[in-house]
């Protein structure tokens, strides 16, 4: 019988994703809603260090995948270390951190263990014995409720949204021996900002520009340096040339859930919203009262930005001192 | 070079989606279908690599009859044949069910590289690309902004969080796209008379060799309990001030005080 349920965590180089500690914390209520165990996995390669931190967020188990075929993450040797490592005892559920290298690794152990996946899920409650997963679809226009018939049950989390617990236990660690084999994938180079810059998907506040920008950019970046935020874009800033494309808010750009989103000079399409409109609080700037955007957002403020953001981003330096 | 690509009709991104009577399904009446703005990039790729070095374009799509006009219009864009595969056994499908079938006609049709987009904006999934690559034993690269073909093996620039990841891979393989990749094009008149007398195979789950019991509605493992609107937001409440110093105060005061964001 499967039984247990297992968190995947995500590190790089050294230091655990955000998305890890809430995928964690929530494994770990789920843990105790069904009256069953909590393993957290860390996968890398000289990451035994890492175990003890999990369990401070309620592991029972830490396993920890180490090998250095798993220094820089390639989907089939990942999938074949933990499909290795959970074979002998089959959990009930797996989550993952919906980042990018959480979606790629639960689709691939997904199809490889035959089992369903619910993406990106926002909630996961338990409702007469069963797990119920809610997840965004259509860009956020329509929420599912769904079950996952077979086992493992296999979800991926939205990062930002689990809350983040310290439930503090001694958790054993394992460190399951592997033999991963010949992986044909090879990593060849990798570009990483290495600047601290806060990663779009992870953070709490975000502010973005769009055409209205003109293609000036800075008064968004000093107003986000201010607040400690990241920068996103709407798809037309991006098309300008402005940001780059991972900036990208939108349908076909990133999907983020920060507390607090303050658009400058974006219109407000139905696919900017698609991205951004499960943000807890919404700012809206834009010069036009008529701007689709306003009808979604928490806040207004009609204006032209190039105003409003330097006067913002002065408030803000005074109020933090 | 034989490369298929796997293309999903996807309701228009600008379309209103509504429930439907059943609680757990989406109205299908009155959409506006698009090709899932993701395999068009994967369209796009493969046209520039046939054109570069030769080879044939194979469109794959499964669905009901009107994923027909989906197919042409990668035909007409430049694909050189369509695969078409209905079964009514099929509907109603989810992914690992949809990538079950695309895997077995993938078993019929030769490729060196599939390309397929890296979700579909309908139900936001993510999920095909990787499971079709995984039963067919073979790499995949998802988020793929740039392809180059080396002799044998594929590179692709894999666009991770803060940058980017340069991965090689043996061909076959499958790639997933990601936006940046490139600028699709807009089929020609000449591209669309001439899609029509292209080769459009349809094909059923008996063709492919699926048990129909494993696919469709009845093989779903996503059990869908209920489709629900997001909450809605209150009301916006507007800032407003004398001078743009008073209006940033009172929106710091606001969020500050109030919500306690910042
Ligand atoms: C298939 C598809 C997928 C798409 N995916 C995405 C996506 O993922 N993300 C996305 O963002 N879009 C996406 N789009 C594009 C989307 O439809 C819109 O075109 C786009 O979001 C508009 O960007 P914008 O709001 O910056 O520009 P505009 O719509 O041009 O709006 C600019 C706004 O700035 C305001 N403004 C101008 N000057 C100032 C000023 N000085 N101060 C304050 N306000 C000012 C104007 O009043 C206006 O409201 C997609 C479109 C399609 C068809
Ligand atoms: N019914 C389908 N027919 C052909 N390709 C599909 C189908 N469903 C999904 N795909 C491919 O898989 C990708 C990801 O889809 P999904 O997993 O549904 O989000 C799509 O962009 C397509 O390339």
């Amino acid at each position: 019988m499967a039984d247990g349920i297992v968190a995947v965590t995500e590190q790089r180089e050294g230091k655990f994703r955000k998305v890890s500690y809430e995928a964690v914390s929530e494994g770990r209520r789920l843990a105790d809603a069904l009256g069953t165990k909590l393993t957290a996995v860390v996968m890398g390669s000289g990451v035994q260090g890492l175990a003890s931190e999990l369990a401070a967020f309620g592991a029972d188990r830490v396993l920890v995948l180490d090998d250095p075929e798993l220094a820089d993450f390639r989907v089939e040797a990942y999938t074949e270390a933990l499909t290795q490592a959970l074979a002998a005892e089959p959990p009930a559920v797996v989550l993952f951190g919906a980042t990018v290298q959480g979606k790629d690794l639960a689709a691939r152990f997904a199809a490889r263990q035959d089992a369903g996946l619910a993406m990106d899920c926002t909630a996961i409650h338990l409702q007469d014995g069963a797990l119920v997963f809610t997840r965004p679809m259509f860009g956020g226009k329509i929420l599912a409720e769904v079950k996952i018939a077979g086992s493992p049950q296999i979800a991926a989390v939205r990062p930002n949204v689990m809350r983040i617990e310290r439930r503090p236990r001694e958790a054993a660690v394992e460190t399951p021996a592997l033999s991963l084999g010949a992986i044909p994938t090879t990593v060849v180079e990798q570009r990483l900002d290495a600047s601290g810059r806060i990663e779009l998907s992870e953070a709490d506040i975000i502010v973005s520009g769009g055409r209205g920008t003109g293609g000036n950019f800075a008064p968004i970046e000093e107003l986000a340096a201010a607040l400690g935020a990241a920068v996103g874009a709407s798809r037309s800033a991006v098309d300008e040339g402005w940001r780059k494309h991972s900036d990208q808010v939108g349908q076909t750009g990133k999907v983020v859930s920060p507390t607090l989103y303050i658009a400058c000079g974006i219109s407000g399409a139905i696919q900017h919203l698609a991205g951004m409109s499960s943000s807890k609080v919404i700012v809206a700037i834009n010069k036009d009262p008529e701007a689709p955007i306003f009808s979604k957002a928490d806040y207004g403020v009609v204006g032209d930005m190039f105003q409003i953001l330097p006067k913002l981003t002065e408030a803000v330096k005074a109020l933090k001192g | 070079m034989n490369i298929v690509v796997l293309v999903k009709q996807v309701p228009d991104t600008e379309s209103l989606v509504q429930i439907a009577a059943d609680g757990v399904s989406i109205r299908k009446e009155d959409v506006k279908w698009i090709m899932n703005p993701y395999d068009e990039l994967a369209v796009e790729e493969a046209l520039r690599i046939r054109e570069a070095r030769g080879g044939t374009v194979t469109v794959v799509s499964l669905g009901g009859a009107r994923v027909q006009e989906t197919i042409r219009t990668a035909l007409a864009m430049g694909a050189d044949k369509g695969v078409h595969i209905q079964d009514p056994a099929a509907e109603g499908g989810d992914a690992p069910a949809t990538a079950r079938i695309l895997a077995a006609a993938l078993k019929t049709i030769p490729f060196d590289l599939i390309l397929c987009g890296q979700r579909g904006v309908d139900e936001d999934n993510g999920q095909v690309g990787p499971a079709v690559a995984e039963r067919l034993g073979i790499p995949h690269l998802a988020l793929v902004v740039k392809v180059e073909l080396l002799d044998g093996r594929v590179r692709g620039h894999r666009l991770v969080e803060g940058g980017t990841v340069v991965v090689e891979a043996p061909l076959p393989a499958l790639i997933t796209t990601q936006r940046g990749l490139n600028e699709p094009r807009y089929a020609s008149l000449p591209g669309i008379m001439k899609a029509k007398k292209k080769p459009l195979e349809v094909k059923t789950l008996a063709d492919l060799g699926v048990d129909p019991a494993t696919v469709g509605a009845a093989g779903r493992k996503i059990l869908v309990q209920a489709l629900k609107l997001p909450p809605t937001r209150k009301a916006v409440r507007m800032i407003t001030g004398e001078t743009p110093e008073a209006v940033a105060a009172e929106l710091v005061r606001v969020l500050h005080d109030e919500a306690r964001l910042i």
